[in-house]
């Protein structure tokens, strides 16, 4: 933690991803722990960073608690967010609707919620 | 620190004269009187219904014979249904000194203004000889509630929070955490960490009806400017409130008026039981604010993103400011800036050990920034609860009296 980029804050120990507390800009490489790891994307304040590299179906934790489950592998230092994580309990969206939560085995997760939230 | 020792044995951090109305016609009169003692620790409180509610009854009850209420001065038009005998009897049995007016009879406004201002001060003057006695961290009740929040509440203020209420908790302070309409997600976490499998099972019924009631009302839930603050999904976004709770064990749950009979972390129900009426659980985070102070509460952590600037009659606020912007352009209502954490020149522990020293000097008499801006918010409305089930609190074993 000590090492860590002071843009980012660790919730909790056993959390699996730091929070952005200023932006970080792609292309950047940043101090992650004990490594370097370079940025792919624009990180927002807010947004969430892999602290290390995570299977698809592992959980993700936030405040030490589960805030969802990885819906494709996550590498260290990858962006968190819509595009590689869903809910456990019911499907989020953003301004263009529905974000897909399907696992890449092809099983949908909360349709019956999904259905409903319509 | 020190605090004023009532008669009933209860110890309070303010020594405060409460001005209380109990319709809104008898508001105004009230108000003048206030205004006219001008002083900080005569304050106004009342409910405007004129229809009679045992909610309300609770409330006023709780809120008149609060530890940090030394005397109390009643304004009543003379019509309204509100049961004025019975809440002076409460007040009166515990040891605190009361007078009613009656506008009606008593010549009308201006001689009641003028009755309600001398009793008001002769009873200021009255309490002002209260003992004042050493009082102990474990004697103390802590509320926390969020308003005006933002992408950062959950990174920085409530976080820190948790932490400050984790410290108190272990040093047997109750604490209290509420919003349980903006817990949904959060119920599995929740329920483990209930003391007991039954009081686990009365806290998920609790959630259940939360999401009920606001399905009703017709209340969205994860929107997508969430989603561009960072927030991914519901669990974390119920989470970010969530955390205010810190991690202890949840060693209760009680209803507003409900005083916590141990230290340790306690869960505030504030969602109305039985059918969907009166509206809005609570109209604004003062109602919360109120409901915590009812339990009991002597101080209430207030996080804030956007910036609230709200204080509260009775007991003091401190507010806990997440967001660094918000904090320049209103740092001289905000008592802690939690938004170095976001700056990468505090962590969450270190705000959390800085909100627990101002518990300490709030408690120990500093005025906190909404008490020496002179706020002093009161709102009480209509709701309906049934009593809690014998489960909810602690094994009669565990129980030390407060």
């Amino acid at each position: 933690m000590i090492n860590t980029d002071s843009r980012l804050v660790l919730l909790h120990n056993d959390d699996n991803i730091f929070v952005c507390c200023q932006k970080i800009f792609s292309g950047e490489s940043i101090q992650l722990e004990n490594h370097k790891a370079i940025i792919k994307t624009d990180i927002d304040v807010g947004h969430k960073l892999a602290r290390n590299n995570i299977n698809v179906t592992e959980k993700i934790y936030k405040y030490g608690v589960s805030i969802g489950s990885a819906k494709t592998d996550i590498k260290k230092a990858d962006h968190v967010h819509l595009h590689n994580i869903k809910s456990d309990y019911m499907p989020s969206h953003d301004r263009s609707g529905l974000v897909d939560d399907s696992l890449p085995d092809g099983n949908l997760n909360n349709t019956s919620e999904k259905e409903n939230f319509k | 620190m020190k605090a004023w020792l009532r008669k009933d044995g209860r110890k309070g951090i303010r020594n405060v004269v409460v001005v209380g109305y109990l319709v809104e016609c008898a508001h105004h009169v009230a108000r003048i009187i206030v205004n006219k003692a001008d002083d900080t620790d005569i304050q106004l409180i009342g409910f405007p219904g004129c229809y009679p509610n045992d909610y309300a009854m609770k409330m006023m009850e709780a809120i008149c014979t609060h530890p940090n209420v030394g005397g109390v001065v009643l304004l009543s038009l003379g019509c309204e249904g509100f049961n004025r005998e019975g809440l002076k009897d409460t007040i009166e049995s515990s040891g605190r000194p009361v007078e009613t007016l009656v506008i009606q009879q008593n010549g009308g406004t201006k001689t009641t203004v003028e009755k309600g201002l001398l009793a008001a001060l002769r009873i200021r003057t009255e309490i002002a000889k209260v003992e004042k006695v050493e009082m102990r961290i474990d004697e103390l009740i802590v509320g926390t509630i969020c308003g005006g929040s933002d992408g950062t509440s959950g990174i920085s203020g409530n976080p820190a929070v948790g932490y400050c209420f984790d410290r108190l908790v272990k040093e047997n302070a109750s604490c209290i955490f509420e919003e349980t309409g903006e817990l949904i997600g959060c119920e599995d976490v929740m329920i483990k960490r209930a003391a007991t499998p039954s009081l686990a099972k009365e806290i998920d019924a609790c959630l259940v009806k939360a999401a009920r009631y606001y399905e009703v009302l017709g209340y969205g839930s994860f929107a997508p400017g969430n989603a561009e603050g960072g927030l991914t999904t519901q669990e974390e976004k119920s989470m970010g409130a969530y955390c205010k709770s810190g991690e202890s064990e949840i060693v209760g749950l009680i209803k507003p008026g409900d005083i916590p009979p141990t230290g340790g972390l306690y869960l505030l129900d504030v969602v109305p039981d039985g059918e969907v009426r009166f509206g809005f659980p609570n109209i604004s985070d003062n109602a919360e604010i109120v409901e915590l102070i009812a339990c009991g509460c002597h101080i209430t952590l207030f996080t804030t993103g956007r910036g609230s600037v709200v204080g509260s009659a009775v007991s003091p606020v401190i507010k806990i400011c997440a967001n660094p912007e918000t904090y320049k352009n209103l740092s001289e209502d905000m008592d802690v800036n939690a938004g170095r954490v976001l700056e990468g020149t505090a962590t969450p522990q270190d705000i959390g050990n800085e909100i627990y020293q101002q518990v300490m000097d709030v408690a120990g008499g500093k005025a906190s920034k909404s008490e020496e801006l002179g706020h002093q918010e009161f709102i009480l409305t209509y709701k309906h609860f049934e009593p809690i089930g014998p489960a909810c609190l602690p094994s009669a074993v565990n129980i030390q009296t407060r």
